[in-house]
């Protein structure tokens, strides 16, 4: 299967060449930023879970603005932050190899054991 | 594997409506047409922020004032989800930021119009906001992992701007005859521009089309244009105000509005850089950029100090 690709003009998705451009440069930032992940604890007994992620000079930085982005209605009472270069990700082409281990341990679940009626709520 | 069965695998993922994520593979066109929408999506909620911010100062009470710094800061946020999305593409944030202050990169047509009265405040909100939102709530279920969970995000904060939108109108029609002249003038203006942001014809195209293949997107423009007809066509009797189209009327045949051609023309006039606002647009995107170079840098500085003290402590 090959793919011709067949372009299509949609709301928000204007074609490059049809529009007017210029040869405007923005300054060179040397500074930019570093990029931050930010979990968010969304009450009291929860897990903190992955929201998104922003630019901050640094952590405490990279916290007021994660309050500012995704806890303007509530949402969190306990943010953290992790610059991303130091999140390790499993590589989704070895998942086959990485999870296989557990594919053909059934008997790891509950269900795998048959007993009789009588024996209620094990 | 070659290429061919990579690309056959993605395409049944997709087909069996599982998510791409940003480490998976796909095909370039993807991740292209993904960047550029997203992106595109991400400018126009940042250049959205103008027109409205032109009229903070100047809103007719402490809480209306409110109100419009809360949306205005809602629109910075969305663009702030979907830059991040874009990101997990492989595009850094200054490589568009750049494209957009250089114009190669577009921002929805939409806020190349000025904002001249206050009811425009109001026509936004519900026409334009809630055009949008149309959009936003099919791309909720989009391919890309990362654009959806933004959308599902925007989608919970965007029904306050409609919201608050189509009250502020409502305070005006039901208003002095210069409030009410003024709400019907201003959704004379915004009308047309509003079914303009859904996108060229659907008969422009008459290939088999590669986004919807790839579930990018799930509806044509024309579908989603007559969703936001067929819904604003009702919504205006509440108002009392009337929409500038002789030709929009019930057929109920089809169960749908009819409504008069679009100016075409017009779209890609201000597509190309040529609508009322565009420069003034684009000139003040730069000089925010420029302007607020200092205080990125001046961050920077003190992060350094901060991390050098922590240090010798």
């Amino acid at each position: 299967m090959t793919h011709t690709f067949i372009k299509k003009l949609y709301y928000g998705d204007i074609p490059e060449e049809k529009g007017g451009g210029s040869n405007y440069q923005t300054k060179d930032d040397s500074t930019t930023w570093p990029l931050w992940e930010v979990f968010i604890r969304s009450k009291q007994g929860l897990d903190h879970k992955h929201a998104g992620s922003l630019h901050a000079a640094d952590a405490q930085m990279a916290i007021e603005n994660a309050r500012d982005v995704y806890t303007r209605r509530m949402e969190g009472v306990s943010i953290w932050v992790v610059e991303s270069k130091y999140i390790t990700a499993s590589n989704p082409e070895e998942a086959g190899e990485l999870y296989e281990p557990a594919i053909d341990k059934i008997y790891r679940h509950p269900t795998f054991y048959q007993l009789p009626d009588e024996v209620n709520h094990m | 594997m070659p290429v061919q069965d990579f690309e056959q695998l993605f395409q049944q993922k997709i087909d069996a409506e599982d998510k791409i994520e940003p480490k998976d593979w796909m095909p370039e066109a993807y991740r292209k047409t993904n960047i550029r929408q997203i992106s595109q999506h991400a400018h126009s909620e940042i250049v959205g922020m103008l027109p409205e911010g032109n009229w903070i100062s100047r809103a007719p009470s402490l809480k209306r004032k409110a109100i419009l710094i809360a949306k205005v800061q809602d629109e910075a946020g969305h663009g702030l989800y979907l830059y991040s999305a874009a990101e997990t593409l492989g595009m850094s944030r200054d490589e568009m930021i750049n494209d957009l202050h250089s114009g190669k990169a577009k921002y929805s047509s939409i806020f190349n119009y000025p904002s001249l009265t206050w009811a425009d405040m109001g026509a936004i909100g519900w026409l334009v906001d809630g055009a949008a939102i149309l959009n936003q709530v099919m791309l909720c279920r989009t391919s890309y992992g990362p654009y959806a969970r933004a959308m599902v995000r925007i989608c919970k904060e965007e029904s306050f701007h409609q919201r608050q939108g189509f009250e502020t109108l409502l305070v005006l029609s039901r208003g002095t005859d210069e409030q009410k002249a003024m709400c019907q003038d201003s959704i004379n203006r915004w009308w047309w521009p509003s079914l303009m942001m859904f996108g060229p014809k659907d008969s422009e195209s008459t290939n088999s089309d590669q986004s919807m293949k790839w579930k990018i997107k799930r509806k044509t423009n024309d579908e989603l244009r007559q969703n936001f007809i067929d819904m604003i066509a009702e919504q205006i009797k509440v108002l009392g105000m009337t929409l500038p189209d002789e030709k929009l009327k019930w057929n109920e045949e089809k169960k749908h509005y009819d409504f008069g051609e679009i100016n075409w023309d017009e779209f890609w006039a201000v597509v190309k850089g040529n609508g009322p606002c565009n420069k003034q647009r684009l000139a003040a995107r730069r000089k925010a950029h420029e302007e607020g170079q200092w205080v990125r840098e001046a961050a920077m500085a003190f992060a350094e100090k901060r991390k050098l003290k922590t240090k010798a402590a």
